[in-house]
């Protein structure tokens, strides 16, 4: 009785190490480890909603306050680079995709492929809007004292923009909010392209995991939950692309 | 061991190339359409007095609504994800929106009629 006992707790305390070395011990299975993370991410993006839910707010609020000067603020932006952004990201979370999809086939080399792709489309998208960025630096629309209502107040001064959008003139109290549009535009924009750069940071330390064969034997729970944060990260830029360069154009 | 692998295979759903190539066209084409639509004055609508609703910004955030629900269904995996994973991603969305329609209804109402 007390012999065959043994036995079980033996081979019981045998099937617990039977696993791969990627399942922590708490876990059931394989599968539960993954839901279980992959529920708490979601959790976390969550409060990142909440999170980017707050600036989105304040910019509706103050777009409706001062809806003249987020007009001729957001006619600042180039449609073009916003465009080609829009689409760099897009891209860039098509290749996410596929690195979960090479992850969950175990293909190493297609994995390593879509990540180092994803990585330079994230450099991408953060180049091209560096390059926005210091041309409102080069014309004073960023908010503080060297900020410059030139365009707003004489928009014929401003000929790039001038000749597409026409718009007149504002008084100088409702130019001087254009700096709240440009502080919500550097802000959002801002806050974004730091998700992106810690992103970017997360994948080249996934580029050398993968590269060691980390996520090609089972193992594609990390490998998807940076996925969604990336997807993530797409989203909130789909939303900022339409409120901050799209729907002040008319 | 190996029959809890086939099963593990069957339950975590491995979505195809194939899908993720039409969800990336489809997101290029409403990226196109969303700019496209930017360059058109769509008009208004005057629901009352001192309310118009102007279908630019409602396109374009239409636009983006779409893109949105398709990266989190294909790209997020939330189609083939368990009902919890369901559950949460739209308690979330759900929840954003009641905080951002209460706040914007208080502030659209507080000064009512005396603007």
């Amino acid at each position: 009785m007390s012999d065959s006992s043994t036995i079980a707790g033996g081979a019981l305390a045998e099937a617990q190490h039977e696993h791969p070395p990627y399942q922590r011990h708490h876990f059931e299975t394989v599968d539960q480890q993954f839901d279980a993370t992959n529920f708490a991410m979601w959790l976390f993006l969550l409060t990142e909603v909440m999170f980017f839910g707050g600036l989105f707010t304040a910019y509706l609020i103050m777009r409706n306050w001062y809806y003249p000067a987020f007009v001729v603020g957001s006619h600042q932006l180039s449609i073009f680079w916003g465009t080609a952004n829009t689409a760099v990201l897009i891209a860039s979370s098509f290749t996410m995709a596929m690195s979960v999809w090479s992850a969950e086939t175990r293909r190493k080399g297609l994995l390593l492929l879509y990540l180092c792709l994803t990585l330079v489309f994230g450099f991408t998208f953060l180049g091209i809007k560096a390059i926005e960025w210091h041309e409102k630096w080069e014309k004073h629309h960023i908010p503080g004292p060297s900020f410059s209502v030139q365009s707003f107040v004489d928009p014929a001064s401003d000929p790039e923009v001038y000749k597409e959008y026409h718009d007149n003139p504002l008084q100088a109290d409702m130019a001087q909010k254009t700096q709240e549009y440009f502080f919500l535009y550097f802000a959002m924009t801002g806050m974004h392209a730091l998700h992106m750069v810690v992103g970017v940071g997360i994948l080249i330390f996934m580029i050398f995991r993968a590269k060691a064969g980390a996520y090609t034997s089972g193992h594609v729970t990390f490998v998807e939950n940076f996925g969604l944060y990336w997807h993530f990260v797409d989203i909130i830029w789909i939303y900022l692309f339409a409120l901050l360069y799209l729907i002040s154009r008319h | 061991m190996s029959e809890q692998n086939q099963q593990h295979e069957q339950e975590h759903h491995i979505v195809s190339p194939t899908t993720y190539l039409i969800i990336l066209l489809a997101l290029l084409v409403g990226t196109a359409a969303t700019v496209a639509a930017s360059f058109v004055d769509l008009g208004e609508w005057h629901i009352a007095a001192g309310f118009t609703l102007f279908w630019n910004p409602v396109v374009a955030l239409a636009i983006a609504t779409t893109k949105m629900m398709l990266v989190v269904l294909f790209f997020m995996h939330v189609k083939y994800s368990p009902k919890l994973t369901k559950l949460t991603v739209s308690a979330g969305i759900f929840m954003f929106l009641v905080l951002i329609s209460m706040t914007l209804t208080d502030y659209m109402s507080r000064a009512w009629g005396r603007w």
